[in-house]
């Protein structure tokens, strides 16, 4: 399938180890995270256990600690660490001289039926 | 690249263990082999007695089934032992003829049971207890015969003999020692042990020495001889007296053995780096363990070696014992039956059957014999442990740590009475069935492992005694050999002690370690950057150690510490403004009501705290509410100081002795601001009525006619733990003094995370008095640090950038 990017930010918006929510028309926000690489991930800022702001934790290795009661969710996958099980959606990424970018398909239909959190 | 090849000769419990462990870290590494002498995949030794009782069924107890060594692709050899090692050419062969190489060799040959060397050993019907065929074995002679001896009045022997009762047999135990279970319980215990049992029917011969076996023309064992020449009629002689490490195979191939095939601290042969072992059959420092958890402990040690991680030492383990025969609960640890030097603290109900004794040496703990109630049996371990001072807490000890005041799990206190629906854990809503439907499903063992599947016991801790009595009860396992130190996190092996000290001591160039990474590379972290336990945890420790020479990292710290306001389970905030000692103003009043007017705010709530907090702010609009409302933050998001409540004192009430209003305030100022290990939270009360509720604060101040008491170390949450009195002063200026300086020790010495009743209860109160009472130039340095600390420290919901606050995580990143 093609992909059709669309430029979201800078990395360097996205604090090392943290992550910057990106607020969509509808739906909830998707969380953008950069690790102490400069690699970044984008998952649906949602906990798979109890629906937590995986962008609001404290990211380590692959990994987000969500802030509610702390599964561990890795960003490449987007699933909850053993013995914990569940997965939140995760999303394409491109980084691109500094840029990072979303799929803008993906923007527009993963997980749209849902109001975005307060937060 | 072609795989090694490992062999592991036995196929029980340590080393199956260390292979599942072996496999999650490195799964391609080896082609594996394994030989069992036991035509039966790998099972739970331990519940051999509930099968021997007719509780469980043989099906029931397997761990692995032959569908796991397929899963992992392992060649497994069952119904053969191995009889030679050809180490020069590193091959295993097996009775049979069946050969193996090796690059690796893992010896898990276990134990043999001791067969007392009497005249009628060698007839039918005399067994000793080990393995599925033994146990088969007795079920089957229960149905044919009436007469059974058990001989040994053992862990073993007891079990053997309940189990073979309940299948209809009458059953005598011939001990030789003067009480049962002489090697875990004093003779009181012993003795009380014995009336229960005989109580549901079994009989005894205590003190008696077995001489012979004699048997009947059709060569079965007829009847037990002793010493004195009296018999007594047994159709089935059980052999229970103790067991011997399994060295025979180890010291035929010239493998070195003393007591256990003897290992070093990476579980290798010390004779053959090829050759590792495991389990009861090793060695290590001169102890081959018989129980479940140091065993475990050392297949995670052994497995790491062999995925050529070279880490990880077994250093050993203490352990207790906490056995469950039949319904009866026993614990014992140390050295429980005191000595000389010791002094022992006893309690005795015969008639309620409950025991306990406490040994203690030099102010210490040493010991522990716990008969009928043991849930304290951990508190008690645990100190044992620590090794630390329980001068303080002498008049409290044998009352328990489960009687100061537990909530959450209704006084609960013997898991054996409770039902599958009642809730064994408040905080995680566990009952007692999902703990045992968890430990039966996946196999747990150790508490550590409850706690990560259930969550049971892991918030607050108090119900942990219950976990480990559910735990026992259903795996048999043995919870408790924890290692002596804990290790921060699973990124390392130094513990939050080590880790302190490492960061205080000056590096060999002379410069300090001030960065997280630089803590990390000094002390070889397994991880990158960390985790989410060990990040914030060195964040703190860099700052309270080095204050204004460590820099903030926002980023290791829990969200409510970097976005100044406290997470809300929908992922909105609450904002708790600072009221100095609880008083407000009209003014402040207005502020707060246009703020939540203007930002539609859901909730106003007052605190226990005498503060008012504002619940449902959305992210984007924090920092808008502090600037509006234009208080200082109240930090009731941090692990810092919180409130300082306090009643209105002499200013207006009638009572009043002291201006605790004032005294609330003075206090909030100096120490607003003030990171530490975890929240604090100060009161002052005017009078001994004591309406600010000083007795269950961190710091709680009473003020009397003649001065002030301050009171430390109380806790009004989980478990309602009143403070301690510290001393009494005359003076205000001298309150801020001994409460600063209290703070600063804690702030210096306690761990992450840990509040002052538990700081207090790990050092004593005894350390605390020498450090603020006794040693008035450490006090006064004490308090001379902490406000060096907090001079100059920014406002977050001001001065974003003095206190690093990212202010970009307020906007999100729109997508057009």
């Amino acid at each position: 399938m093609k992909h059709v990017w669309k430029a979201i930010c800078h990395v360097e918006d996205i604090p090392v180890l943290g992550a910057r929510r990106v607020a969509r028309q509808c739906g909830t926000d998707v969380a953008v995270f950069r690790n102490a690489q400069d690699k970044v991930f984008a998952l649906l800022d949602r906990c798979p256990h109890k629906g937590g702001p995986l962008s609001q934790g404290i990211v380590f290795g692959e990994s987000v600690a969500c802030p509610l009661h702390n599964w561990t969710i890795g960003l490449d996958d987007g699933c909850a660490k053993a013995p914990d099980a569940g997965c939140t959606p995760r999303f394409s990424v491109k980084v691109e001289n500094g840029l990072v970018h979303l799929d803008l398909e993906e923007l527009n239909s993963i997980a749209l039926d849902e109001a975005r959190a307060a937060a | 690249m072609k795989r090694m090849n490992l062999v592991m000769v036995g196929n029980g419990m340590a080393g199956v263990r260390t292979l599942e462990e072996l496999l999650k870290i490195a799964p391609d590494l080896y082609d594996i082999t394994v030989f069992g002498a036991e035509p039966h995949p790998n099972y739970n030794r331990i519940l051999l007695s509930p099968v021997l009782a007719g509780e469980q069924t043989l099906d029931e107890i397997v761990l692995n089934p032959l569908s796991w060594y397929e899963e992992h692709g392992i060649r497994l050899e069952l119904g053969k032992k191995v009889v030679d090692i050809d180490r020069k050419r590193r091959i295993v062969r097996a009775a049979d003829g069946t050969e193996a190489p090796y690059d690796r060799l893992l010896l898990a040959t276990g134990s043999n049971p001791f067969v007392l060397p009497v005249p009628g050993k060698e007839l039918e019907g005399v067994i000793a207890y080990r393995d599925i065929a033994d146990t088969n074995t007795m079920i089957e002679a229960a149905q044919k015969y009436k007469h059974a001896v058990v001989i040994g009045g053992g862990l073993l022997g007891l079990e053997a003999a309940n189990g073979l009762m309940r299948r209809g047999m009458q059953v005598t135990v011939v001990h030789i020692m003067p009480w049962l279970m002489e090697r875990q319980l004093d003779d009181a215990a012993g003795k009380l042990l014995q009336k229960s049992l005989e109580e549901r029917g079994l009989k005894f011969m205590i003190g008696a020495q077995t001489q012979a076996l004699v048997g009947g023309k059709d060569g079965r064992v007829m009847a037990v001889q002793f010493k004195d020449g009296t018999e007594i009629p047994a159709d089935l002689v059980v052999m229970a007296a103790g067991i011997r490490p399994n060295t025979e195979l180890a010291e035929k191939v010239g493998l070195h053995c003393n007591r256990g095939i003897v290992v070093t601290d990476t579980m290798q042969t010390i004779t053959d780096p090829r050759i590792y072992s495991v389990g009861e059959c090793a060695a290590h420092r001169g102890i081959a363990y018989g129980l479940v958890a140091p065993l475990f402990e050392q297949g995670k040690v052994c497995a790491t070696h062999l995925a050529q991680f070279g880490i990880g030492r077994y250093t050993g383990s203490q352990t207790s014992t906490k056995l469950k025969v039949t319904g009866i609960d026993l614990f014992s640890a140390g050295d429980f039956m005191g000595g000389k030097d010791c002094e022992e603290i006893v309690m005795s109900d015969p008639y309620g059957g409950v025991y306990k004794k406490l040994v203690i040496r030099d102010d210490k703990l040493v010991g522990a014999c716990l008969y009928g109630d043991t849930v304290d049996g951990s508190w008690y371990f645990k100190l044992l442990r620590e090794g630390r001072s329980v001068h303080d807490i002498r008049d409290k000890l044998m009352f328990g740590e489960s009687n100061i005041g537990d909530t959450g799990h209704e006084g609960h206190h013997k898991a054996a009475a409770m039902a599958d629906t009642d809730e064994v854990c408040g905080c995680n809503g566990v009952t007692k069935g999902a703990i045992c439907k968890a430990i039966k499903d996946k196999g747990l063992f150790t508490l550590d492992e409850v706690r990560k599947h259930t969550k049971a016991s892991g918030s607050c801790g108090s119900c942990t005694g219950l976990v480990e009595q559910i735990l026992m009860a259903t795996a048999g396992g043995d919870y408790s050999a924890t290692p002596k130190k804990k290790a921060m996190c699973g990124c390392t092996d130094f513990s939050h002690e080590e880790v302190r000290q490492a960061i205080r001591r000056p590096l060999a160039d002379g410069s300090r370690l001030l960065t997280i990474d630089g803590v990390y590379r000094a002390l070889e972290w397994r991880t990158p950057n960390g985790c989410a336990s060990c990040r914030p945890a060195i964040n703190y420790y860099l700052l309270s150690t080095w204050p204004k020479e460590a820099k903030d990292d926002p980023q290791s710290r829990f969200i409510n510490e970097r976005s100044h306001a406290n997470i809300q389970k929908d992922g909105t905030y609450s904002v708790v403004p600072r009221m100095w000692g609880g008083e407000t103003t009209a003014d402040e009043l207005r502020r707060i009501a246009d703020a939540v007017d203007k930002y539609r705010i859901p909730t106003v709530k007052v605190t226990g705290g005498q503060r008012i907090d504002l619940l449902g702010v959305k992210k984007e609009d924090l920092v808008g509410v502090w600037r509006d409302i234009g208080m200082p933050s109240g930090h009731a998001y941090a692990k810092a100081l919180r409130t300082v409540k306090t009643c209105v004192g002499s200013e207006w009430c009638r009572f009043g002795t002291q201006d605790s209003t004032q005294m609330g305030k003075d206090l909030e100022r100096a120490l607003w601001r003030m990171y530490a290990p975890h929240k604090v939270k100060l009161a002052v009360s005017g009078c001994p009525r004591n309406c600010a509720e000083s007795g269950i604060k961190d710091v709680g101040v009473i003020g009397v006619d003649s001065g002030w008491e301050i009171h430390v170390a109380g806790n009004g949450g989980i478990k309602t733990e009143v403070a301690q009195f510290l001393c009494k002063v005359k003076t205000a200026a001298e309150v801020l003094e001994y409460s600063g300086a209290f703070l600063q020790l804690y702030r210096e010495e306690g761990w992450y995370l840990e509040r002052t009743v538990h700081y207090v209860g790990r050092v004593g109160l005894d350390h605390v008095k020498k450090r603020i009472l006794d040693d008035h130039a450490g006090r006064k340095a004490l308090w001379e640090r902490l406000q060096f600390s907090l001079d100059g420290e920014p406002d977050p919901w001001f001065e974003h950038d003095k206190a690093t606050v990212d202010t970009r995580q307020f906007i999100p990143v729109g997508v057009a």
